[in-house]
């Protein structure tokens, strides 16, 4: 791959600072960050918030896009949606500034190595990931995307994605300005997944903090985070990776690449692999072992997407698409026993009560 | 799948056919009496084939009484555990079963205060009381060692008689005799002064842990109170160093030379060969006191007297290392394993939990090493000593014609060889020939058939009504047995090709099975194999390099198959239950040491 040349309103992963981490967006100064401390994670490089700045000013689109929010009426859901079509409409249609669609282009092109490479193209808001707001899921990413004129376009979508209706009455809702909102937007090699989902570093129903859950299904993670499909399940021992459990489910679909016609399809798994486990025990405790390392560097628990690339040799293939703090456990007190008996008190509550060592 | 309630009771299982007189063979106390049947019978009883997986010899059955009486005593009478009295114990068909006796639950509270007392004082002095342990148990094995048989001579010393001694030569035959046993049972005695404690301070670390993190596996914890220079495991440590030496002096090839006798001969005309003959022989004591066995039966095999056994050892060990195979137990990554569990745990609790768990941690690491030595001490060379010292006398009878093979003392009881010494010693003051070469010759074949017959039938794994939950800290904490296990073996499982056990040494591997039933067969062993067995010793370790894993029959997280096959980073799976009978040599498994489970894939 060659280096992505330096510019105005790109930064690549591989060579972000800290001081970038805001004008990349949450989700590509997360990204950056886990590439900095030797995660696996597929290049790429952030189209700045800047650019969308620049592209919201070079098309004197900030007024009437201020207009057309100002006149939501907000609850009427017609109306959010209508309106919303009209903002992105705008968006997509203004021409991107020349200064910007040059550097997108020549940034793509050089991860590229030629004009064929899939790449991810991904929302990375600035109010996004935060423990506080989870805008998770509210911007759009775009999967499979190839050449350099589908890049530019997608680009564009992102940003119109923050008008989306779903953002829009979100924002509304939690009181949120949509003129806070920033968009970075993160252009990254496609992984070709032979299979993937989330791993989360703690139990999400419990909060128990010495398992890791796991998610998984063949193909693209997609489905798995939006809840599409029914997942298989592992659960991991954190300290000593030890798989607790098992719980493999019939996968009849998957969505995987189709390279031909540049975009993902959902395919029906052949009868024979349905029941098979999407992970082996060996890969299910390699995406548990870098789940537990990103928890480690990242200070909380952790909820990460991971894929198994198909192009990586099998002991490197685990591949970290995103990780941000867990949200719900990380703020509530587990509850647990307080007071505790030790020495030979201890020793005395053990032989009258040993039950508490039934298996 | 019918659900069984109860185990059958001893009171209708029939001896093996040939065996149906065994009940002569021990001691009237420890079988189960026609007229108790409704007494025996309200209680559980559990096989403790952990211990005594095959039927034993009645001169044998003095390790079962000594050892689970001591282990009692302790209990009842030296602690006060509160809710446990000791364990009671009878041999059925050859077999030995245990039954813990509680405490009334009245009676509870009250030992309280002499339980703080005096337990309390030996967690709090236990520095200096196992320091004066380790004194007691090496003068108790030097006093063993010095206990010397003779056959009575023609006429008694002159100079008894110009000193005025007054005593005959078997008067010393049966002091010594009556002594070997006296010194064998202080032996027993201090095998519990500690252990107890030692397993009680654990099970308190144990359910702490679990309490904090239920999904803590058993093997965690135990790895975070292992210690890492252990002396169980010192005899294989030696005979790696002298594998090492030898291909360091390049004198191995001549190990290579015949039988042991030869093969050492052959070392000595080496150059440089005398200097790996002064290490070897440096290295037998005390290290090569260590039995292939577990130190419980007459017939275990001890190095010191069998040294094809650490010689055939040095020799794969030389092979591996020829192979540039690396050999030493990697005691560095141990430690360094152990500390970051120990962190990653600690760092999970919060500060109250973690206060605890250090306060908890530090008595389990105090006591854990002697919990993990003492088998070194007692049961090889303790019991080593004892062994050859009652092989001599069983040869001095043989050869006074009171049986046929030298070693077949052991088909009396201790009683009855003190009667058969004081008939030899009887017939030689009063000049006449003993009786026993005219009644212990036919009496012993009759004995022997018995013990082959016993030997052809499996234990069951326990007898009449379980409880509904076992609480029992004992039977939980020294032999493994909860109440998952109990219905484990009422109800067999439902697959017949999954056997479920303890999770007792981490990793997952497939290969073919060798099951085996004695320490004689582990010459069989080919590498890559997985060891199928009743029960293994911890002297097992140097075939450990060769197998993928272990299954054993009987044995928790902490039996010493379970603490080895952690040691040398070998999944083990423990307590199947029947995995001996349920697996065939030559069978392809699959053994998962975390989840306890082994599939009979062929």
């Amino acid at each position: 791959m060659l280096r992505v040349p330096d510019a105005r309103f790109i930064v690549a992963f591989d060579r972000a600072s800290e001081a970038d981490s805001v004008r990349m967006g949450g989700k590509c100064a997360s990204l950056a960050r886990m590439i900095a401390a030797g995660v696996n994670v597929p290049n790429g490089f952030a189209v700045a918030t800047d650019a969308y700045a620049e592209h919201l000013e070079s098309g004197r689109l900030r007024s009437r896009v201020e207009t057309l929010m100002r006149s939501i009426d907000i609850g009427n859901v017609d109306d959010e949606e209508e309106k919303s079509s009209e903002i992105r409409r705008l968006i997509m249609s203004a021409a991107m500034p020349t200064g910007v669609e040059a550097e997108i282009r020549r940034a793509y092109l050089a991860i590229a190595e030629g004009d064929d490479l899939p790449v991810a193209v991904r929302s990375s808001a600035t109010a996004e990931d935060m423990p506080d707001a989870s805008f998770a899921g509210q911007q759009d990413t775009y999967l499979w995307i190839v050449g350099e004129d589908d890049v530019v376009e997608r680009v564009k979508a992102c940003w119109a994605s923050l008008f989306n209706a779903r953002a829009i009455s979100y924002r509304a809702r939690n009181g949120l300005g949509w003129l806070d909102a920033q968009m970075g937007v993160g252009v990254q090699k496609m992984v070709d997944a032979a299979a993937a989902g989330v791993a989360m570093t703690l139990d999400p129903i419990t909060g128990n903090r010495t398992r890791i859950v796991i998610d998984a299904a063949f193909g693209l993670g997609e489905p798995v985070v939006s809840g599409e499909i029914t997942p298989d399940n592992f659960v991991v021992e954190k300290v000593m990776l030890e798989i607790l459990k098992r719980k493999i489910v019939e996968k009849d679909s998957e969505l995987v690449a189709d390279r031909a016609a540049r975009r993902t399809v959902h395919k029906v798994v052949e009868a024979s692999r349905r029941a098979l486990p999407s992970l082996s025990d060996a890969q299910v405790i390699a995406v548990a072992r870098i789940a537990k390392a990103l928890e480690k560097s990242m200070g909380c628990p952790q909820d990460v997407e991971w894929a198994i690339d198909r192009d990586r040799p099998d002991g490197e293939n685990v591949v970290i698409l995103q990780s941000r703090p867990e949200t719900v456990w990380s703020r509530k007190k587990v509850e647990r026993e307080k007071v505790y008996a030790v020495g030979i008190e201890g020793v005395l509550g053990a032989l009258l009560s040993p039950l508490r060592v039934k298996q | 799948m019918t659900t069984h309630v109860r185990f059958p009771s001893p009171y209708d299982i029939k001896a093996p056919q040939g065996a149906e007189d065994w009940k002569r063979l021990y001691p009237y106390y420890l079988v189960f009496q026609d007229n108790l049947k409704q007494k025996e019978e309200s209680k559980f009883w559990f096989c403790d084939s952990q211990h005594w997986p095959t039927p034993f010899k009645p001169f044998d059955a003095v390790t079962v009484e000594f050892a689970v009486k001591c282990l009692g005593q302790y209990n009842t009478r030296h602690y006060m555990i509160p809710p446990a009295n000791g364990v009671d114990y009878r041999i059925h068909n050859g077999y030995c079963y245990m039954s813990p006796v509680a405490v009334a639950p009245e009676l509870i509270a009250g030992r309280v205060p002499q339980f703080m007392e005096r337990a309390g004082y030996y967690f709090q002095n236990w520095g200096s009381l196992l320091a004066n342990w380790d004194k007691k148990v090496r003068a108790n094995i030097a006093a063993l060692e010095a206990l010397h048989f003779e056959k009575l001579p023609d006429v008694v010393p002159l100079d008894w008689v110009t000193e005025g001694v007054g005593l005959d030569n078997t008067y010393g035959l049966m002091e010594t005799y009556d002594r070997s046993i006296q010194l064998l049972y202080k032996t027993w005695q201090y095998h519990f002064e500690f252990l107890n404690l030692g397993y009680a301070a654990y099970l308190d670390f144990f359910g702490f842990l679990k309490g904090q993190f239920p999904d803590i596996p058993d093997q965690a914890i135990a790895k975070m109170v292992q210690g890492v220079d252990v002396d169980l495991f010192r005899p294989d440590d030696e005979l790696k160093k002298l594998a090492k030496l030898a291909v360091q002096l390049d004198i191995a090839t001549a190990l290579w030379t015949g039988t042991a006798d030869a093969a050492l001969a052959a070392v000595a005309q080496r150059r440089n060969g005398q200097q790996w003959i002064e290490a070897w022989k440096q290295a037998q004591d005390p290290w090569f006191n260590f039995t292939s066995g577990n130190g419980f039966y007459s017939t275990d095999k001890y190095w010191i007297e069998h040294l094809d056994i650490p010689l055939g050892y040095i020799k794969d060990y030389v092979a591996r290392l020829e192979k540039g195979e690396e050999i030493d137990r990697p005691t560095a990554k141990i430690a360094a394993e152990r500390d970051r569990i120990t962190k990653e745990y600690a760092e999970l609790l919060d500060a109250d939990a973690r206060a605890a768990f250090e306060g908890k941690l530090g008595l389990a690491r105090t006591v854990f090493p002697y919990v993990e030595n003492h088998n070194f001490y007692i049961e090889h060379w303790s019991m080593g000593v004892f062994w050859r010292k009652m092989r001599g006398l069983s040869r001095i009878l043989h050869e006074a014609g009171f049986w046929e093979q030298p070693d077949d003392m052991f088909y009396l009881t201790r009683q009855e060889v003190r009667d058969a010494l004081f008939d030899y010693g009887n017939a030689w003051a009063v000049g006449t020939d003993p009786i026993g070469p005219d009644y212990w010759p036919a009496e012993i074949a009759s004995r022997r058939k018995i013990m082959a017959a016993l030997a052809t039938q499996a234990p069951q794994p326990a007898l009449n009504e379980p409880p509904a939950v076992i609480t029992e800290p004992f039977t939980i904490m020294l032999w493994g047995i909860t109440t998952e296990s109990v219905g484990r073996w009422l109800n067999g499982s439902a697959d017949k090709s999954v056997l479920t056990g303890m999770a007792a040494s981490p990793g997952t591997v497939e290969g073919r099975a060798r099951v085996l039933r004695s320490a004689d067969d582990l010459g069989l062993i080919e590498p890559g194999e997985i060891l199928v067995t009743p029960v293994t010793a911890p002297s097992w370790a140097p075939v450990f390099g060769k197998i993928k894993a272990t299954v054993t029959d009987i044995g928790g997280m902490m039996s010493h198959a379970a603490i080895v096959c952690r040691e040398y980073g070998l999944p083990a799976v423990t307590g199947t239950g029947n995995a001996t009978t349920s697996i065939k040599t030559g069978q392809m498994l699959r053994v998962n040491g975390s989840t306890g489970e082994v599939t009979i894939l062929s």
